[in-house]
């Protein structure tokens, strides 16, 4: 990596200031993605603004929702009781992210921060309808992907926890990528009062996108075979050595319809 | 007691395990001189270019930058090319295209990682920003990658020297007797298939430290080697022009090879030269993109394979034709694996009278093409073992009965087969039986009625394969091109109070032959495990050796140990023949004493080890003081360890994906000495096969990028893509060497990817899937299965 300056403010204002004033400054979550690229050398920021001291982590479940604090790591959420109980799926979901030691570092917040495209995250939190609360406001899950690696945050904002409304029902399918175990094709399917959201990562050049064919049959008539016949089309989503658009889109199918007899 | 619980036959822990499992093995990286300094490598980002312009202005005057190295700096002090170990001959008794491999690239880069520049500093870090400052200008040139392209009519040319990219032409067997056999038979099945590239990916990258003594003169390399001294040789005697006493290699603990750490490297010329050149040393450690890109690559084969066969389904003659992808320059045994190392073995374990194969080698803009754990017997057993199963399929005879009708039969070794190769033991039928017992054979079609109603697609397959190993008779490699002799070194040095080191020219880099050795030379000098010290890796240590590679340390390096210890053995009778007053002739050695036959007068290997350092009641006159014996021991033969190996998967029709549910192999790998660690090495090979026939691919684009650069992209198989292997032998001796031992550590990866891939052709036989080439991905399999359903499940046959 280049050589750069590093700070651990304790307060989430001082952080804030510290990368608000300057764009080449770079916040650190989880580091699982960012120590990577800065070992690669495909960034050089001036400075490495560490947010672990900043008290944003922590897991608080009430009667209709779980509030995840931002610097709360994979695996405390997949080992969270009282996540496993609200919302299965989405400890599940953690749990299927990386391997442990990804886990033991990796949060919600710089996942979200990041939005990769192939991230297991970003379809839960589309898919509950999730708020992702940053220091400066509330950000609607709908408003926030913006498209691969990017998002609604503004230069310096950082995530401070994300809220997550508990459905009646909720499912997540992975397809692993078989070399790297990112997200292939992930399809998160929540049941709500509202009607049913689903949403898909890791297949489309955009990243995380709901699909509205899927949500209408299953809010309709909520079980597999609603969506059996359901063609997604393949424009628009990725294309590589592993898996070919057509092939990412006829997993969506499988992977939904595994989800949704798995809820 | 401990010849007992210790010696051979017992599964002794291994010993190195303790500092390798506990973080304290001690690694090339791991060493650090005095006033050191480190090198980074600037390497082509382009296939195939040429090099315009190199401006290194800007990285010299770097902070921290000692000096900056082009193919000038060499070129001025005579540096050679990096030369290769073994030359073929063409068909028409022409020598193979030989072009030179320079340590930097000199006019031209060829393949992606093609090392141009060496940047070194004070720090790594101050190396790499400087390295950043380098100007290179190049013209691109067009680049071929893949093997279709590099032989099309009109290809770019990747070595000026060779015409349509050939490298040589070869042949080996009887094409007349073929073609005759061919012309007379009631079947004739040919399939066309390929042998997947492969990145071998040691879980320690390659690292060297070059080091410079003004005073004495000596260079030294500390490196990532499995053959210390082959390095030496190849390195002193052709690149750099030092002489053996100058210059010391040493290859300390190594973290994986699968012989990707056979081959001399630029890397390693490159610090010792410089450590020269700057009067300080210089150390280079890859990263893992590196490695990727500069680690020679294997496999990489594509093939035509074409069997006459009888009306009772009798094998009357096997015909081959293969491309051999040698990638951009010849690495050091590169021309030996299509060749010597393969097309010699496609008699497999069948009595098939006639043989001809033809191998053509090619260049391409790729990385190196070199041994990979098996080295051209994984390759000749797919496909042999592939086109035996679709043989079965085309003639409707079961697979099993087919095999079992052209075995060699157990009578009739030892066995000639019409490629060169003498198989002198081996029993096919009862590693056949063994593993269809173990694996429940009989039972398969009650789990795959089973898997069915679970919706899933249930496959068994089987291989029966032998392999040619324990590396080898120095006169016959000789003939057939070998630059260097095979044979190998031991020393015993039994030290006064009777405890025992062994320097042998073997290498270890995680097979346990500090364990194994022990337990060898423990047993046979009757002396505790736990006394018998195993030194390698050091050439000013150990007298001289060939190294790790070809499974050959127990069959060659041990056969070694046991001529050694016979000196040992025999001197000490002498001596104990004088203690006792009586003759050599009466003096027996068993179980560490040396006893006057017949009578309870015995002497301790002890008593003796120091009636030898300390003569005061000795035979002067007859003898020498001292109790140490070197032997070099040469191979009559090749060994043929051989087995069967039976995977049963399931596909899943929705997604594609193959799970492997059971892997048992049964092999014969000769005597073995531990069994812990030889079901260790076998398990390790499958989990390599199971790899390549699964997952492993190095994929380079039509302009020559290697897309699967990274583990981002290249699947390495991983503990959650493996069954339980199930892993039994079933022995019979090997007749030429002491010990009665084969080798064991190559026999899984060479038998499990037919074994994998056949059983996945048996799951998808419903859709008419006649052949699957390697890796079988779930996309690749999710394609055909599409395809069968878009069509009648006949179309999907490939016509003969």
């Amino acid at each position: 990596m280049y050589d750069f300056a590093y700070e651990k403010p304790t307060a989430l204002a001082a952080a804030v200031a510290s990368l608000a004033g300057d764009m080449d400054a770079k916040a650190l979550a989880g580091g699982q993605t960012f120590i990577p690229v800065l070992k690669q050398r495909l960034n050089k920021p001036t400075t490495v603004v560490d947010l672990a001291a900043l008290g944003l982590v922590g897991i608080t479940v009430t009667a209709d929702s779980v509030t995840i604090g931002a610097m709360t790591t994979h695996g405390e959420v997949a080992l969270s009781a009282a996540v496993q109980k609200a919302i299965p799926a989405l400890a599940n979901l953690a749990s299927m992210i990386g391997d442990w030691q990804v886990r033991h570092r990796g949060t919600i917040g710089g996942s979200l921060a990041n939005n990769d495209p192939s991230a297991c995250y970003p379809s839960a939190v589309l898919a509950l309808g999730a708020t992702i609360v940053t220091d400066r406001r509330s950000i609607a899950a709908d408003d926030y992907f913006q498209g691969m690696f990017t998002t609604a945050l503004e230069q310096g904002e950082i995530i401070t926890k994300v809220i997550f409304p508990i459905p009646q029902k909720a499912a997540y399918q992975k397809f692993r990528n078989p070399a790297s175990r990112y997200a292939m094709v992930g399809v998160f399917v929540a049941k709500t009062a509202a009607g049913v959201r689903v949403a898909v990562t890791g297949a489309a050049q955009g990243g995380v996108f709901r699909h509205a064919a899927f949500e209408a049959a299953l809010s309709a008539n909520f079980s597999p075979d609603a969506i059996a016949g359901i063609a997604t089309s393949a424009d628009d989503l990725n294309s590589d050595i592993h898996a070919s658009a057509e092939y990412r889109a006829h997993l969506i199918g499988v992977m939904a319809k595994r989800a949704v007899a798995g809820t | 007691m401990n010849a007992i619980f210790e010696g051979i036959g017992a599964s002794v822990r291994r010993k190195e395990d303790l500092r390798f499992l506990s973080g304290r093995g001690h690694y090339t990286d791991d060493m650090n001189r005095p006033g050191q300094t480190h090198c980074v490598l600037k390497r082509s980002d382009r296939p195939h270019a040429i090099i315009t312009s190199i401006d290194t202005s800007a990285a010299r005057a770097a902070p921290g930058v000692v000096a900056v190295f082009t193919h000038a700096d060499l070129d001025a002090d005579g540096v050679g090319g990096v030369p290769c170990g073994w030359q073929i001959h063409s068909k028409d008794g022409s020598p193979m295209v030989e072009p030179g491999h320079p340590v930097l690239a000199t006019g031209r880069v060829r393949h992606v990682g093609d090392p141009v520049v060496a940047v070194i500093a004070e720090t790594r870090q101050q190396a790499r920003n400087a390295a950043e400052l380098l100007v290179i200008d190049y013209q691109d040139l067009p680049a071929v990658a893949h093997i279709a392209d590099a032989i099309a009519p009109g290809a770019a040319l990747v070595q000026e020297a060779a015409a349509g990219n050939t490298c040589f032409d070869w042949h080996i067997g009887d094409k007349d007797l073929v073609d005759a056999a061919f012309a007379r038979a009631t079947h004739r099945v040919k399939l066309d298939l390929t042998n997947n590239r492969l990145v071998p990916n040691a879980m320690e990258p390659r690292a060297a430290i070059g080091d410079y003594d003004a005073m004495s003169g000596d260079y030294t390399l500390i490196t990532t080697s499995q053959n210390p001294h082959v390095i030496r040789l190849l390195m002193g005697a052709f690149v750099l022009h030092i002489p053996e006493h100058r210059l010391r290699v040493l290859a300390p603990d190594v973290g994986g090879g699968f012989g990707s750490k056979i081959y001399h490297y630029a890397e390693e010329a490159i610090v010792t030269w410089a450590a020269g050149k700057l009067k300080r040393p210089v150390k280079w450690t890859a990263d893992r993109s590196e490695a990727f890109m500069s680690d020679a690559h294997g496999r990489d084969h594509a093939s035509t394979a074409e069997m006459a066969l009888d009306a009772e389904g009798n094998f009357l003659a096997l015909r081959v034709a293969t491309v051999a992808n040698l990638g951009a320059y010849l690495s050091t045994f590169a021309p030996a694996v299509p060749t010597y190392l393969s097309a010699t073995l496609l008699a497999g374990v069948y009595k098939t009278p006639a043989i001809y194969a033809e191998v053509r080698a090619i260049f391409t803009n790729t990385v190196p093409v070199d041994a990979y754990r098996g080295a051209g017997r994984p390759e000749s057993t797919f496909l042999l073992e592939r086109l035996l199963d679709t043989i079965a399929h085309d003639t409707g005879i079961d697979r099993i009965e087919l095999r079992r009708r052209n075995f060699i039969p157990t009578d009739a070794f030892p066995y000639q087969t019409p490629v060169a190769l003498q198989y002198d033991s081996g029993d096919y039928v009862s590693t056949l039986n063994a593993a269809l017992k173990a694996a429940d054979w009989d039972g398969f079609a009650a789990r795959r009625a089973e898997a069915k109603a679970r919706g899933k697609l249930r496959g068994i397959g089987v291989s029966t394969y032998v392999e040619a190993c324990g590396i080898a008779p120095s006169k016959l490699v000789g003939a057939l091109g070998a630059r260097a002799a095979l044979y190998e070194v031991a020393q015993i040095r039994v030290h006064p109070t009777g405890s025992v080191t062994v320097f042998t020219g073997t290498h270890s880099h995680g097979q346990g032959h500090e364990t194994t050795f022990a337990q060898l030379v423990a047993s046979q000098l009757g002396v505790p495990f736990e006394n018998v010290d195993i030194v390698h890796g050091d050439t000013n240590k150990i007298p001289f050796g060939m190294g790790t590679y070809g499974s050959r340390s127990l069959a060659v390096g041990g056969t070694a140990m046991v001529k050694a210890m016979d000196k040992i053995i025999a001197k000490g009778k002498k001596i104990a023949a004088h203690l006792l007053e009586a003759s050599v002739d009466d003096i027996e050695f068993a179980n560490g004493n040396f006893t006057v036959a017949g009578t309870d007068r015995a002497k301790s290997f002890g008593e003796i080890a120091l009636t030898a350092y300390v003569p005061h009641n000795y035979p002067i006159e007859d003898i020498e003081p001292g109790l140490e014996e070197t032997a070099f021991y040469d191979p009559a033969n090749f060994t043929f360890p051989g087995g069967c190996h039976v995977c049963e998967v399931e596909v899943d029709p929705e997604t594609g994906v193959t799970t492997v549910v059971n892997f048992t192999a049964v092999d014969d790998v000769g005597r073995v000495i531990n069994p812990m660690i030889v079901e260790g090495q076998i398990q390790g090979g499958v989990a390599q096969g199971i790899g390549q026939a699964l997952l492993e691919n190095a994929v380079y684009d039509e302009q020559g990028q290697l897309v699967s650069g990274s583990f981002m992209d290249y699947t390495m198989p991983r503990a959650d893509n493996l069954p339980n292997i199930s892993v039994g032998t079933e022995t019979t001796l090997c007749t030429h060497n002491a010990l009665g031992v084969k080798g064991c550590g190559e026999v899984g990866a060479i038998g499990s990817p037919p074994a994998v891939i056949n059983a996945v052709v048996d799951a998808l036989k419903d859709y008419g899937v006649r052949h699957v080439n390697m890796p079988a991905t779930s996309q690749k399999l999710w394609q055909i299965i599409q395809d069968s359903s878009a069509q009648p499940a006949v179309a999907n046959l490939s016509s003969n």
